[in-house]
């Protein structure tokens, strides 16, 4: 019997909302937003089946079951739709699923939304909620929150490295010179090396600049085979790659913490898949929730040596026209830390740079990129490989 | 209210009472039933001695529910002499400062409390050690 090959999955539109304080609308509101947007990019087309993407919504808004939630207030009732929840990888994770689905043939149109709702709470709560991501019975109940996770991993990296104490100053001035110029993010605003040494601490060694800010957000995008892409007179965009790999869930349990095992993977894998190699990528966006995991990410995915990834930071080789361009349109430092939504809007953001559609942001010719997203610290990795055609 | 819930792991909070592999040797904290390191099944309770160095650590300003009352404080991966490595507040600290390498141990304390009428939730710190082991 003839086999047919597997459907080749192409991106058909991308929506996403800006990032910020919506204290007016609901987690429905923000996701519709996002979904209709993507839609309208996409020619119109209706998924048969919708992946949804939070990592919050049950602590912080009381609600679980996104996945029908967010098709029925999207006009898709009746449609099938799945919520998926892998702390700040939910994004990519669903993106996966979506991938597969589409992949396997039995999925003609998938719709990926990524959605999260956190300033409706404040504080203790926030902490406590997201601190759900690690081991509850012996991380959490010791007070460990993620900042926490990120502190002890980068006094650790600066540690080991020998790196001196603001070397990691260049991630959070790139993030916030991308941010200055994107539409959709939250903090718009440059800062200088200066600033980042005046900042006030947080856990230390972390300080103010190493930490993302929390906010709304919701991104969406399609995904379909090519022949139901709709013509737009711009170059198509093929899911090349896509792996999702973990590591322990614990930080305390994970053998090599700062190799970021889970990432390495994940990256290796889509690697594989795509046949690409690290010098072909024209722009990674990594998932710096904390500054110290873009080195460990640039390490992890074979863009720096152990150790050394503060390095391209410090020598400006992380910006819009550099050799390794990261965070173009600002990654969580300013463009704001969306937990679960954040795979979703990486991947609408390599999408737009592969189009040439990133304004100001544009990567000059960019034609392979990376985006991963990470849960807890480093426990769940999801990456995946885009390639304009 | 998470009464069993906390009651059932009294034993590794209290007493630090992990597990030993009875396939390669390879001492288990928290315990889990299979070896991490080689997959087999491994039942065969191991009493740590609590002692063990900071590998990092960093202060938390920022609380969870539950934690508000003693925020800031020091939290720390601790590598247990017997080779696991786990998290824990440090406590009796001093005017001495934490760094990297430093030798602790295990003492029970309070860990969390859950409002006024609530439980109050006990398990290991870790402090500088009082005596070279």
């Amino acid at each position: 019997m003839p086999s047919t090959p597997p459907p080749e999955v192409y991106v058909a539109g991308v929506g996403l909302t800006p990032v910020g304080e919506h204290w007016n609308v609901s987690l429905r509101e923000l996701a519709l937003e996002a979904i209709e947007a993507a839609r309208a990019d996409a020619g119109g087309l209706r998924p048969q089946a919708l992946f949804a993407a939070n990592m919050l919504a049950p602590a912080l808004s009381g609600q679980t079951h996104l996945g029908v939630l967010l098709a029925d207030s999207a006009g898709l009732r009746g449609i099938e739709a799945t919520s998926f929840e892998a702390a700040g990888a939910s994004g990519g994770v669903a993106l996966r699923q979506a991938y597969l689905a589409v992949r396997s043939g039995l999925i003609e149109v998938a719709l990926v939304i990524g959605v999260e709702k956190i300033t409706d709470r404040v504080g203790p709560a926030v902490e406590a909620a997201r601190s759900m991501a690690g081991d509850a019975d012996h991380e959490a109940v010791q007070g460990l929150t993620p900042a926490a996770q990120a502190g002890l991993l980068m006094r650790r990296y600066l540690h080991e490295s020998g790196a001196p104490e603001d070397a990691l100053a260049g991630f959070a001035v790139n993030a916030h010179a991308n941010g200055l110029m994107s539409d959709h993010a939250f903090l718009r605003r440059a800062i200088s090396v200066e600033d980042y040494r005046q900042a006030p601490r947080e856990d230390d060694p972390l300080n103010l600049f190493d930490v993302a800010p929390l906010a709304d957000g919701a991104a969406a995008l399609l995904l379909t085979r090519r022949a139901a892409l709709p013509s737009g007179g711009r170059p198509d965009v093929r899911v090349a790659g896509s792996s999702v790999a973990t590591a322990a869930t614990a930080l305390h349990d994970q053998a090599d913490m700062l190799g970021l095992s889970a990432a390495a993977e994940s990256a290796r894998r889509a690697r594989l898949q795509a046949g690409v190699e690290s010098d072909q990528i024209s722009l990674f966006e990594l998932h710096d929730a904390y500054s110290v995991f873009a080195p460990l990410s640039l390490e992890a995915g074979g863009f720096a040596e152990r150790g050394q990834g503060w390095r391209l930071a410090a020598g400006g080789q992380i910006g819009l026209t550099g050799p390794y361009p990261i965070c173009t349109f600002g990654g969580s430092k300013a463009r704001g830390e969306v937990g679960g939504a954040t795979g979703v809007y990486q991947a609408a953001e390599v999408v737009l740079q592969l189009q040439g559609r990133a304004g100001k942001n544009q990567v000059a010719g960019a034609s392979t990129g990376l985006a991963q997203c990470l849960g807890g610290a480093g426990a769940t990795a999801a990456t995946h490989i885009f390639v304009a055609e | 209210m998470e009464v069993s819930r906390h009651w059932r792991l009294k034993q590794q909070r209290y007493a630090l009472v992990g597990e030993v592999c009875p396939s390669c040797q390879h001492k288990i904290f928290p315990p889990r039933d299979i070896c991490p390191d080689c997959g087999q099944e491994a039942r065969t309770t191991y009493q740590f001695s609590g002692r063990g160095e900071v590998f990092s650590f960093t202060t938390v300003r920022n609380a969870p529910t539950g934690f508000e009352e003693t925020a800031p404080y020091t939290v720390a991966l601790i590598k247990l002499d017997e080779g696991p490595m786990l998290t824990a507040q440090l406590t009796d600290l001093g005017e001495k400062p934490v760094e990297i390498g430093m030798p602790v141990e295990m003492v029970t304390r309070r860990l969390r409390s859950d409002g006024d009428r609530g439980m109050l939730v006990y398990g290991y710190k870790f402090r500088p050690a009082l005596k070279a082991a």
